[in-house]
């Protein structure tokens, strides 16, 4: 059942893509930036969990819990004492406080707990492994792919009908306009945050579960694959960006195995050959959404 | 209602109102003319918080609102029709009319109000669950005005509202505007379609290149403008394109 393994491993995988993408995306769709302190709330949610096991008792779903609030929480407070500030002044200005809020964040983790890595206790779930339809898989796959159907329904349902949700879509539509309606920039912006953290502590409770261990660095590589997967997908749209995530994923498999033993090591060069592909064919992705490019001052 | 006293207002280095003082009162329609560029929508995006003056003041119902937020300003009670509609086109047509009524839903009163705007506004009801984005211009400019309505508005603005219409849908909107003031709605007109406007309004303001130019009852502007006929020269129908 090779083909099986292959289906359930690329559904995971781009399941996780579309988390960390959709997360990237929720920010950029209203502010039109690319917050590249996005990966570090995954680390701090990593870093939560680490804490949690290593020095108290409570257990793991008491974990998650906090290490998702966490990551929530940063993702707001840098909105709050940051992005705030500097938001009405120009792109660049908020672009620069992005990487500012990452190595910030990557050199008080170094700082107060250690630049090495550190293991992370997790629930035994995620070691065990479960057979569907004659796949034998490991268990974390089934449920990375069944949290994010979750979230995604639960995400869908509150864009389409709640007042803040269609809010929400005003504001990645014309902001301006959409404060026009009464609606409060501070509210939009760190609603957008907020998912935006949420999500990204989601993914870090399945990122962390692969290696079961974190390091001050570990926001790095989702940040770059939600980068990538928006690029694909199209930056302008939520549903762009799942579809991203799915097909970075569906990529990376099909390299892994097509590739020769040789030539797995340049499986990212292949990816970002891809990237440039869709950065010169089509550079508003595969969904292009239909957002205008209006700036938020 | 609305007072403007001595507003200046710039984009970067170059000034787009110079000292401009207004006043809108309870009930009346209030046009605004002049031509492109003398400063019509900048007073309208000053007054609504779009754009913050550099010096001046604006007050509305005793209260200064100067430099507040667009979010605040709609909460007093002023609401924008924009230049251009600004229709959320992936928005449906009830989704629109949902943002519209934000700062002050009430679940009883949203009811009656979209029937209300329903009314007013019949094409509404049949495109309720449209994108905006594939309504025609017209029915975009019905959207744009019932929205901003759903906010119970105590001074409705206006921005251009009939540009780019055909002339049926630009009766069909003066005709509009006609109703909202018998039902008591204060209005202030930003138009480049001058006589329609002049036609309709209790007062009028003309700006040009950013400094007011008259201000009167459309009576007044009459006399001034046949004046100025006879002295320039004009077709004898000046007011039509004078258009201020």
């Amino acid at each position: 059942m090779i083909f099986g393994e292959f289906v359930i491993n690329t559904l995971s995988l781009g399941s996780l893509y579309a988390l960390v993408a959709l997360g990237l995306v929720f920010v950029y769709g209203i502010l039109k930036l690319v917050n590249f302190a996005y990966g570090e709330y995954v680390m701090v949610a990593g870093y939560s969990m680490y804490i949690l096991g290593a020095f108290t008792p409570v257990p793991w779903w008491v974990t998650m819990i906090v290490a998702v609030a966490m990551a929530a929480l940063t993702s707001y407070l840098t909105e709050l004492v940051a992005f705030r500030r500097v938001r009405q002044k120009s792109d660049n200005a908020a672009l620069v406080t992005s990487f500012a809020v990452m190595v910030l964040l990557q050199n008080a983790v170094l700082l107060f707990v250690s630049p090495r890595a550190r293991a992370v206790k997790l629930p035994s779930a995620f070691s065990e492994s479960i057979t569907i339809l004659g796949v034998v898989t490991p268990l974390r796959n089934v449920l990375t792919i069944a949290t994010t159907l979750v979230l995604l329904l639960g995400l869908t349902l509150l864009m389409k009908y709640t007042v803040l949700g269609i809010a929400m879509r005003a504001a990645a539509d014309k902001f301006t306009t959409t404060r026009l309606m009464g609606v409060q920039a501070n509210l939009v912006i760190s609603f957008a945050f907020i998912i935006s953290g949420f999500l990204a502590g989601v993914v870090s409770i399945f990122w962390v579960g692969r290696s079961a261990s974190v390091d001050p660095l570990i926001g790095f590589t989702p940040l770059l694959i939600a980068f990538i997967a928006t690029v694909i997908g199209g930056m302008n749209s939520l549903v762009g960006a799942v579809a991203g995530g799915y097909v970075y994923g569906l990529l990376f498999n099909i390299l892994s195995i097509t590739l020769p033993a040789s030539m797995i090591s340049y499986r990212d060069a292949f990816m970002f050959m891809i990237v440039i592909l869709f950065l010169l064919l089509r550079p508003e992705g595969m969904i292009k959404g239909n957002y205008t490019e209006e700036r938020v001052g | 209602m609305l007072t403007i006293k001595d507003l200046n207002a710039s984009y970067g280095a170059i000034t787009a109102l110079h000292g401009l003082s207004l006043e809108v009162e309870e009930g009346e329609l209030v046009a605004l003319l002049g031509t492109n560029g003398a400063g019509k929508s900048t007073t309208l995006k000053s007054i609504c918080g779009v754009l913050k003056p550099t010096s001046g003041t604006v007050t509305f119902l005793g209260e200064e609102i100067t430099g507040k937020t667009p979010e605040a300003i709609l909460r007093k009670g002023i609401s924008l029709v924009p230049e251009g509609r600004e229709i959320f086109t992936s928005l449906t047509v009830s989704e629109n009319l949902r943002l519209g009524a934000f700062s002050s839903y009430n679940k009883k009163r949203y009811q009656a109000d979209l029937e209300e705007m329903f009314e007013l506004f019949p094409i509404l009801k049949d495109r309720f669950n449209q994108p905006g984005g594939l309504l025609s211009g017209g029915e975009q400019q019905q959207l744009a005005i019932a929205r901003a309505l759903m906010s119970h508005p105590k001074l409705l603005m206006l921005d251009e509202p009939s540009l780019g219409l055909s002339p049926t849908l630009v009766n069909q909107i003066f005709d509009l505007i006609a109703k909202l003031r018998e039902r008591g709605t204060t209005i202030l007109l930003v138009e480049q379609n001058a006589e329609r406007a002049v036609h309709l309004a209790d007062r009028v303001y003309v700006l040009n290149t950013g400094n007011l130019e008259f201000a009167g009852t459309p009576d007044q502007l009459e006399k001034e403008l046949d004046i100025a006929d006879v002295y320039f020269g004009g077709d004898g129908e000046g007011h039509h394109e004078v258009t201020l």
